[in-house]
C-alpha cells in the first residue's frame, strides 16, 4: 500500500477498533447471551435438555429435513448455474431474477404458499385427503418450506464464479473429445468445488435454522413435527428457559462450525485458485 | 463413469423416494393427537401418561397420546387445514365451532359431553408484582395513573378474549354507564398495554421474564403456574371482585377419528377428563374441576368470586360475541383504532 | 458467448435448463402462483379493502420503513467493516471476517431470543439503555434492530468484492493531484462503491422486510405500532382468513418488488452518470 492511498496509522487503528467494537456489540453479544443463558445453571440441565427424547427427535427431524432439502437444492443450483453461466438464451436475466426471488420472500409466505397448495382447503387438498396423503403438518411440508427458503443459496454462490471463469476450459475439453459428463466431473467440478461446498454449507445452515416458514407448516407435535428451532420455541413457552437456550446454543454452535468450515474452504479455494 | 452416474441417480432417487414415502406415512397406529391451546401444556403432559396407563389397563393396548400447543385460533386453523387431530381441547367454543362449520366435527358436539363439553373451567385473575405495589384490587384500579397492563392480543389469543370479555362484563354490570362505559374503559385499558403478545404464554413470559408491566391479566391456572414456577416471592395473585367463567371445551374430531379408526380411544380420552382422576389432575394444575368432590378436595385453592358467563345476555354466546367484538371492524378494532 | 445451437460445443443446455425449470417451477413458481391467485377470491375491491385497512397499512409501513432505516444504518457500518477487512491487515482480521456471516448462519429464532434477552428492559444492554430512557425491546426500535442484525452481512458481502477489485491508481492519481486523503475518498472511492452499496442496501432491505423469526420475539407486536406485516399474515391465518393472509403476502411481495426495481433503476442511472 502506497502512503498516498493509506490513512494515517492512528486513523487506521481507530477504524479497526470501531469495526471490531460495533460488530462485537451487534453480533457477538447476542451469541454470548445465548451461551450464558444456557449455562446459567451449569452443564447438568443443558445435557438433560439435549438428551430429552423430544429434543432428540427434533434433532433427528432437523437432520432429515436438511438431508433432503440440501441435495435437491444443490442439484437444482448446479443445473441453474450451468445453463445461466455457460449459455446465453432469451429470458436468462429473468431466470436469474426468479432464482433469487425466494431471498426477498418473507419466510412466513414461504410457509403459507404450501398451505395454500396442499392444505385441506388448498388446490390439491381434497385430492390429497381422498388419497390419505399428508403433506402440510407432516414432514413433507417441512421439507417443502425448507426447500423454498434455501432455494437460491447454491445457485447464487456458483453463478458469479462460473460466469467469471467462462467456458473456455469446457470448450477445450469438448474439442478433445470429452463427453459432457466427463467434462463436468473432470473440468467444471474441480474448478468450482470450494465455492460449491461453501454454498452447500450456507444452504445447510439455513435449512437447519429456519423458523418462520416451518412454523407455518408444522403441526407443532412434540417428537413428530418439531424441528430444533420450533423445539426452542416450545421449551421457551414452557418456561424451560435453560432448556430453550441449551437447544439454541446447540444451533448456534452449528452456525459457528459452519462459519469455520466456510472460512477454511475459502482459504483452500484461494490457495488452489478454485474461487474468485 | 457408470458407477458414479449410478450413485448420482441413487442419491436423487432416494431423495425423491424418501419424500414420497414420508408423504404417504400418516400418523402411526397406537397414537392419539390432542390439539390444544397454550396454557394446558403441563396439564396434558401429565394427563397423557395417566390416560396411557388407564387405556393399557383397560384394553391391553399401548397408546401414545401426543399434544400440540399454540394459540387457540392458530390450532383450530391447523386442524381445519388438515392437521390430523383426534381430539381438540381449545380455549373457547368459537374455535371448535369454526372447525365444525367446515364439517370436521358434527354440529352437535357441545351436547355430547357433560357441562357443555367443558370438563374443567377457569377464570380471569390479576397477577401482580410481590406486595402488590400499585394496590390493584379490582378492575377500576387498572386505570390508575402509571399502571401498565400486560394482556395478549384478543385477535389471536383465546385467553385474551376472555380477559377482554371479563373487563367488558365488569364495566357493563358494575359501573353505571352501560356499553358506552365499557367501551371507554377498554379503550383506556388497552392504552396501558405495552406488549400485546400473540398468545397467553408469550404474555406471561413478557410479564414474568422480561419485567414488563405491573399486572398481567391471565388465566387463573396460568397465574398459579407462574406463581409456582418462578417463586411465590416474586408475585401475588389478585382475585378481582367480579370475573368471567371461562369454559374451555373439548371435542372429538369426527372426520379424523373415523378415517383413522381411533374413535373409541378418542372418546375414552375425553371421558377420562371427567373421571375423578382426571378431575383431580385438572385441579392439581389449577383448572377448576366440574366434579363437586374434586372441587371440595381442592379446598381454598379456588376462591369463589362472582362470575358471569359467555351466555349472559350482554354477550349472547360465542358466535355473537365474536362477531360484535373480535371480527374485523368489531368493537376491539374500534377500540384499538386510534393507535398511538 | 453465443446462442446455443445444435453446433454448440458445450453439451447439457437442454438438460440443465430442463432441470432448472422443473426445480424453479415446482418449488417457487407454482406455490407463488397460489399466492397470486388466492386473493382473487376477494375481488379487486375486496382486495383493496383488505390491504388498505389501517392496521395492515401500519404494519406495512413498519416493515418497510423499519427495513429501510435498518439498512440505512447498516450502510455506513457495512462499509466500515468491508473497508477494514479489505484494506487493513490486523490481528484477528480473519475472525472479524467470519463474524460478519454470523447472522446468515444463526437460526433466526435463536437470534430473536438472544436479542430479546439482551435488549429487554432487564437485559445486559436493555437495562443501561432503559436508565437513559431509551426503550429498545417491544418498540419499533427493537424491530429495526433485529432487521439490522439480519441485513448487515448483505451490505458487507456486496461491497467487499468491489472494494477488493478497486484499482489503487485512481486514489494515487487523486493524491498526486493534491487531493487530501479525505477528498480522494469522498470523490473517488465512494462514487466507485456507490452501485455496490446500493445493491447491498437493496438486498439487506429485501431480507429485512420479510424477516419473521428474529423480529417476532423483540417486537412486542402491538397493533398499529410495533406489529410487522409478516405477523399480520399469521394473525389473519389464525382468523381463518386465507384470502386476506394471501392478500397481505401479495402486497408485501409487490412492494418489495417495486422497491428492488426502483433501486436497480437508480443504480443504472448512477452508472450511466
Amino acid at each position: 500500500m502506497t502512503p498516498a492511498t493509506a490513512e494515517p496509522r492512528a486513523i487506521r487503528w481507530l477504524l479497526v477498533a470501531l469495526a471490531v467494537l460495533l460488530l462485537g456489540a451487534f453480533l457477538l453479544l447476542p451469541l454470548a447471551a445465548v451461551f450464558t443463558e444456557a449455562l446459567r445453571r451449569g452443564w447438568g440441565p443443558v445435557v438433560a435438555a439435549l438428551a430429552d427424547p423430544d429434543a432428540q427427535a427434533a434433532i433427528r427431524l432437523t437432520l432429515l429435513v436438511a438431508a433432503i432439502a440440501v441435495p435437491v437444492n444443490t442439484l437444482g443450483g448446479l443445473a441453474g448455474a450451468w445453463c445461466i453461466a455457460r449459455f446465453t438464451f432469451p429470458g436468462r436475466a429473468l431466470l436469474l431474477a426468479l432464482i433469487e426471488l425466494p431471498f426477498s420472500v418473507s419466510p412466513v409466505i414461504s410457509g403459507l404458499v404450501w398451505v395454500l397448495l396442499f392444505g385441506a382447503h388448498g388446490w390439491f387438498g381434497p385430492w390429497l385427503q381422498a388419497h390419505d396423503v399428508q403433506i402440510v403438518f407432516a414432514v413433507p411440508g417441512l421439507v417443502l418450506a425448507t426447500l423454498f427458503v434455501t432455494f437460491p443459496f447454491v445457485a447464487r454462490t456458483l453463478i458469479p464464479l462460473m460466469q467469471e471463469q467462462g467456458r473456455a476450459a469446457e470448450e477445450a475439453a469438448a474439442t478433445l473429445g470429452a463427453s459432457g459428463w466427463q467434462s463436468f466431473w473432470r473440468v467444471t467440478l474441480p474448478q468450482i468445488r470450494w465455492a460449491l461446498l461453501s454454498g452447500v454449507l450456507l444452504c445447510n445452515a439455513r435449512a437447519m435454522g429456519e423458523f418462520g416458514a416451518v412454523s407455518v407448516v408444522s403441526g407443532h407435535i412434540r417428537g413428530e413435527t418439531n424441528t430444533m428451532p420450533l423445539h426452542v420455541e416450545i421449551l421457551y413457552n414452557e418456561y424451560q428457559f435453560v432448556g430453550a437456550f441449551a437447544v439454541a446454543a446447540l444451533l448456534a454452535l452449528l452456525a459457528l462450525v459452519t462459519l469455520a468450515a466456510k472460512a477454511l474452504l475459502e482459504r483452500l479455494g484461494a490457495r488452489r485458485g478454485g474461487m474468485a | 463413469m457408470t458407477l458414479s452416474s449410478l450413485s448420482r441417480r441413487a442419491v436423487l432417487g432416494s431423495a425423491l423416494g424418501g419424500g414420497v414415502a414420508l408423504a404417504a406415512r400418516a400418523q402411526g397406529a397406537g397414537q392419539l393427537l390432542n390439539v390444544s391451546y397454550d396454557p394446558t401444556r403441563e396439564f396434558y403432559r401429565e394427563f397423557n401418561s395417566l390416560f396411557a396407563e388407564q387405556w393399557k389397563a383397560k384394553t391391553g393396548q399401548g397408546i401414545r397420546a401426543n399434544a400440540s400447543h399454540g394459540g387457540s385460533g392458530r390450532q383450530a386453523r391447523a386442524v381445519i387445514d388438515g392437521l390430523q387431530a383426534d381430539v381438540v381441547t381449545l380455549a373457547l367454543a368459537y374455535d371448535i365451532d369454526a372447525i365444525a362449520e367446515r364439517g370436521l366435527i358434527n354440529a352437535d358436539w357441545q351436547q355430547r359431553l357433560p357441562h357443555n363439553s367443558s370438563p374443567y373451567t377457569s377464570t380471569i385473575v390479576f397477577l401482580v408484582r410481590k406486595g402488590n405495589p400499585k394496590k390493584l384490587a379490582d378492575w377500576p384500579d387498572l386505570l390508575k395513573p402509571g399502571v401498565s397492563i400486560v394482556t395478549p392480543n384478543p385477535k389471536t389469543s383465546g385467553g385474551a378474549r376472555w380477559n377482554y370479555l371479563a373487563a367488558w362484563a365488569w364495566a357493563v354490570k358494575k359501573s353505571s354507564g352501560g356499553e358506552q362505559a365499557a367501551r371507554s374503559f377498554l379503550t383506556e385499558m388497552f392504552r396501558k398495554v405495552p406488549v400485546l403478545d400473540t398468545g397467553a404464554r408469550g404474555a406471561t413470559t413478557s410479564f414474568v421474564q422480561r419485567g414488563q408491566g405491573d399486572v398481567l391479566l391471565a388465566w387463573e391456572n396460568e397465574a398459579h403456574l407462574a406463581f409456582a414456577e418462578f417463586g411465590a416471592d416474586q408475585f401475588d395473585i389478585v382475585y378481582p371482585g367480579f370475573s368471567i367463567l371461562a369454559e374451555p371445551p373439548v371435542a372429538v374430531v369426527d372426520r379424523n377419528v373415523d378415517r383413522r379408526g381411533t374413535r373409541a380411544v378418542a372418546e375414552a380420552y375425553l371421558q377420562a377428563l371427567y373421571t375423578p382422576e382426571g378431575q383431580a389432575l385438572a385441579a392439581k394444575h389449577f383448572y377448576r374441576p366440574r366434579d363437586e368432590a374434586a372441587l371440595a378436595a381442592a379446598g381454598s385453592r379456588f376462591p369463589r368470586i362472582e362470575m358471569t358467563t359467555i351466555d349472559d345476555p350482554i354477550f349472547g354466546g360465542w358466535k355473537k360475541a365474536q362477531a360484535t367484538h373480535f371480527d374485523d371492524g368489531g368493537e376491539f378494532d374500534r377500540i384499538y383504532q386510534p393507535g398511538r | 458467448m453465443k446462442r446455443p445451437r445444435r453446433r454448440d460445443p458445450l453439451p447439457g443446455f437442454g438438460l440443465s435448463l430442463g432441470i432448472t425449470l422443473l426445480w424453479l417451477g415446482g418449488l417457487v413458481l407454482v406455490p407463488l402462483l397460489a399466492l397470486l391467485l388466492r386473493p382473487l377470491e376477494l375481488g379487486p375491491l375486496g382486495f383493496w379493502h383488505s390491504v388498505t385497512e389501517p392496521r395492515v397499512l401500519a404494519s406495512l409501513r413498519l416493515s418497510f420503513l423499519g427495513a429501510l432505516a435498518a439498512s440505512a444504518v447498516n450502510l455506513p457500518l457495512g462499509l466500515l467493516v468491508a473497508w477494514v477487512l479489505v484494506r487493513y491487515r490486523f490481528p484477528g482480521r480473519r475472525l472479524l471476517d467470519g463474524m460478519v456471516d454470523l447472522p446468515f448462519a444463526l437460526p433466526t429464532a435463536v437470534a430473536g431470543l438472544a436479542l430479546t434477552a439482551l435488549y429487554a428492559p432487564n437485559g445486559w444492554l436493555g437495562a443501561p439503555l432503559a436508565a437513559l430512557g431509551v426503550k429498545v425491546a417491544y418498540t419499533p426500535l427493537g424491530v429495526a434492530l433485529a432487521m439490522g442484525f439480519v441485513g448487515l452481512p448483505f451490505v458487507v458481502r456486496t461491497v467487499e468484492p468491489v472494494l477488493r477489485d478497486l484499482p489503487l491508481e485512481a486514489e494515487e492519481a487523486a493524491a498526486t493531484l493534491g487531493a487530501t486523503r479525505w477528498q480522494a475518498w469522498w470523490r473517488v472511492v465512494l462514487p466507485a462503491l456507490a452501485p455496490a452499496l446500493l445493491a447491498g442496501f437493496a438486498m439487506a432491505s429485501a431480507r429485512a422486510i420479510g424477516e419473521y423469526g428474529s423480529v417476532i420475539f423483540i417486537a412486542g407486536n402491538t397493533p398499529m405500532w410495533s406489529e410487522i406485516a409478516p405477523l399480520l399474515i399469521v394473525v389473519r391465518l389464525e382468523q381463518f382468513d386465507y384470502a386476506g393472509a394471501a392478500a397481505v403476502g401479495l402486497a408485501m411481495l409487490a412492494l418489495s418488488f417495486l422497491m428492488l426495481l426502483g433501486l436497480s433503476l437508480m443504480n443504472r442511472l448512477w452508472r450511466r452518470a
